[in-house]
Parts: C-alpha cells; sequence; structure tokens
C-alpha cells in the first residue's frame, strides 16, 4: 500500500505481528495478547501520572516566576521614584526575562494539559476494548470450531493490537514531549537559583551594588516631577526587553533576606 | 474503508471520500519527497480534515482493524519524509 498512510500501517502492522507471532496455537495468542493489553493499560496510568506530575512542576515554577515578577516591577518602582533610572531599567529587564519565562512556561503548560488529555482518552478507548476482547474471547471460544477461531481471534487480536499500537505511540510522544520540557523547565530553575529573576534587594551579607544602591536610594525619594518624566517614558515602553537580566552570585543568593522596609 | 489516525481513533469513510484521501495521500508522499514542507502540511491538514468531517467515528467497543493508519496529527516534517521507525509503539 503506498501513500503516507500505507508506510504507517506497515509499521503498525509489522509491530502488530510481533506481538501475536510470540504465541503457536489460538488459546495462547488470545491469553498472550490479553495479558499483554493489561501491561500496556498499566504502562499508559503510569504515563499519565509522569505527565501530571511534570505540569504540577512547571506550574509551581510559574507561580515562582509570577512573584518574582510582582517583586522585580515594585524595585522598579521604587528605583523610578528614587530617580535611578539606570537602576529601574536593570530591574525592568530582568522582569522582562522573567515574563518571557512566563510565557513560555504557559505554552508548555497548555501542552502538557493537552497531552494528559489525549493520554486519558486513549486510556479510556484502550480498556473499552480490552474489555471487548475480554468477553470476545470467552464467545470465540465457546462457539466456534476451531478453525474458524483461529481467524476470528485474530481478527480481534489484530483489532485490539491496533488500538495498544495507538495508545504506545500516544504515550511514546506524550512522554517525548515531557523529556523536552524537564529540561526546559531545569534549566529555568538554574536560573532561578543563579538569582537571575531574583529580588533584587533580597540579598544577604554579599549585597551586590544595585541591592545597595537601592537601599541608598530609598531614603532620598524627593524627586516628584522627575519620577513624572521616567514614568511617562517607561509607560511608552522605552525599555529595552530581551535579554535576560546577567545574574547575581549564586553564593550571595543563599542567605536571602527580605528587603528592608522602604521609606517613602 | 476504516481509517485510524494515529493517536486519535477510528473512522468509517464512505468510497467517495476514501478515493479523495488516497489522492491527497499520494500528493502528500510527492510533497515530502520534494522536501515542500509548507505544502505538505497543508495537503495532511486536508486529509485530517476529510476524515474528521466526513469519518463517521467508530464506537470504542468496535474491535476491527483498519484498512489504512494516518500518521499522527502532530507528525514531524521529518518523521513524515523519513517514514516511520516504528520503535516503541507496542512494548516489547
Amino acid at each position: 500500500m503506498p501513500g503516507l498512510s500505507g508506510r504507517m500501517s506497515t509499521v503498525i502492522k509489522a509491530k502488530i505481528s510481533k506481538l501475536l507471532d510470540r504465541a503457536e496455537d489460538p488459546a495462547e495468542t488470545l491469553e498472550y495478547s490479553y495479558q499483554k493489553q493489561i501491561e500496556l493499560l498499566q504502562n499508559v496510568k503510569k504515563g499519565i501520572a509522569d505527565v501530571v506530575t511534570s505540569k504540577k512542576r512547571l506550574q509551581l515554577q510559574e507561580q515562582n516566576l509570577q512573584q518574582q515578577l510582582v517583586k522585580l516591577d515594585t524595585q522598579a518602582r521604587q528605583a523610578l521614584a528614587a530617580g535611578n533610572e539606570e537602576l529601574a531599567r536593570t530591574a525592568l529587564e530582568r522582569k522582562n526575562g522573567a515574563q518571557a519565562e512566563l510565557q513560555s512556561l504557559d505554552g508548555q503548560v497548555a501542552e502538557l494539559e493537552k497531552q494528559q488529555e489525549q493520554m486519558t482518552q486513549s486510556e479510556q478507548r484502550l480498556r473499552t476494548k480490552i474489555e471487548q476482547f475480554r468477553s470476545k474471547k470467552e464467545v470465540i471460544k465457546a462457539q466456534y470450531s476451531a478453525a474458524e477461531a483461529q481467524v476470528r481471534i485474530s481478527e480481534a487480536a489484530t483489532g485490539v493490537g491496533e488500538e495498544m499500537a495507538d495508545v504506545g505511540l500516544a504515550m511514546q510522544r506524550a512522554l517525548d514531549k515531557t523529556e523536552n520540557m524537564k529540561a526546559r523547565a531545569d534549566a529555568v530553575g538554574e536560573l532561578e537559583a543563579s538569582g537571575t529573576f531574583q529580588d533584587l534587594t533580597a540579598l544577604g551579607p554579599g549585597e551586590d551594588d544595585i541591592d545597595r544602591q537601592l537601599r541608598e536610594l530609598s531614603s532620598t525619594s524627593q524627586v516628584d516631577s522627575e519620577l513624572e518624566k521616567m514614568k511617562a517614558e517607561l509607560a511608552s515602553g522605552s525599555t529595552p526587553s530581551g535579554e535576560l537580566g546577567a545574574g547575581t552570585p549564586a553564593d550571595a543568593q543563599q542567605g536571602a533576606k527580605q528587603p528592608e522596609e522602604q521609606a517613602q | 474503508m476504516i481509517v485510524r489516525i494515529a493517536t486519535e481513533g477510528q473512522f468509517e469513510l464512505d468510497e467517495g471520500n476514501a478515493q479523495e484521501l488516497r489522492e491527497l495521500d499520494q500528493k502528500a508522499v510527492d510533497q515530502c519527497a520534494a522536501g515542500d514542507e509548507e505544502v505538505f502540511r497543508a495537503t495532511f491538514a486536508q486529509m485530517l480534515a476529510l476524515i474528521r468531517s466526513h469519518g463517521r467515528q467508530l464506537a470504542e467497543d468496535h474491535l476491527v482493524p483498519s484498512d489504512v493508519i494516518l500518521p499522527p496529527p502532530d507528525v514531524s516534517f521529518q518523521e513524515a519524509r523519513g517514514g516511520f521507525s516504528g520503535e516503541g509503539l507496542i512494548p516489547d
């Protein structure tokens, strides 16, 4: 059979006959096939659990990023209020970076949601087919002559086998995607750990320049007219976007403290 | 004709639609061979739309083999071009 669908059919049918060829007599084929079906159903359940775990992990990261967005935004405003545009810009750059990550995570969570739904449907389909197969095999055993039974068994087993191949394929694709996302999530996790998205002032004894400047400036916030001007600049979108911030030293991050209260 | 969209389920197509599907299928293969991903994607989408809109979805408890099996809707161009390795389809 030529064509795209022909090639796909060939691959799946080869898999099915490999599965069915394991057993020699019809009764054995039935039992072997049934056993494999149950195994696959268990695998699908595990696969779904795996997808759910990955999704939860990404959602947790989303929450973290969201908190950091709020912090960085507040800090940008504080810096602006204190008249330090450069510092505000740095905070906003980091915020932009975190925002881009958040958007990307949103897409991934949606994708995993889709995978989960598809696998759940696949599991349901396979479960129904297995039920059907189980009752059919009893009927076949009871009602047909050996020769006829063989034909019917083969047909039923192929029908289920195809569903198995299909579920296996759906699962493989879902897990491949999940793996890719895990790698991505790990990368984001590392960025977070290195302080790239972290609170600019939440630094311990090894605080960096930005943190020190912020604290210095926060006490001398008498820059009302300047603030209005800068706010207007920021509102018109003159803040550069894109690149992630350079990050702060990871060791400094370890001793993180709450930001100091800002003087108004 | 019984058609399966891999990862999606089985559909029954009448002969007229089946013929149309075969033609699209051949077109898709030619476009793959020519390396024209965009055109291939459009044809493949047409195939899926044809099956989904004109096919009758088979009941879940129907135990019949398909006449043809279409690749999964999210098939990559590489997979479509190079055929399918078939690895991992059924647990060994």
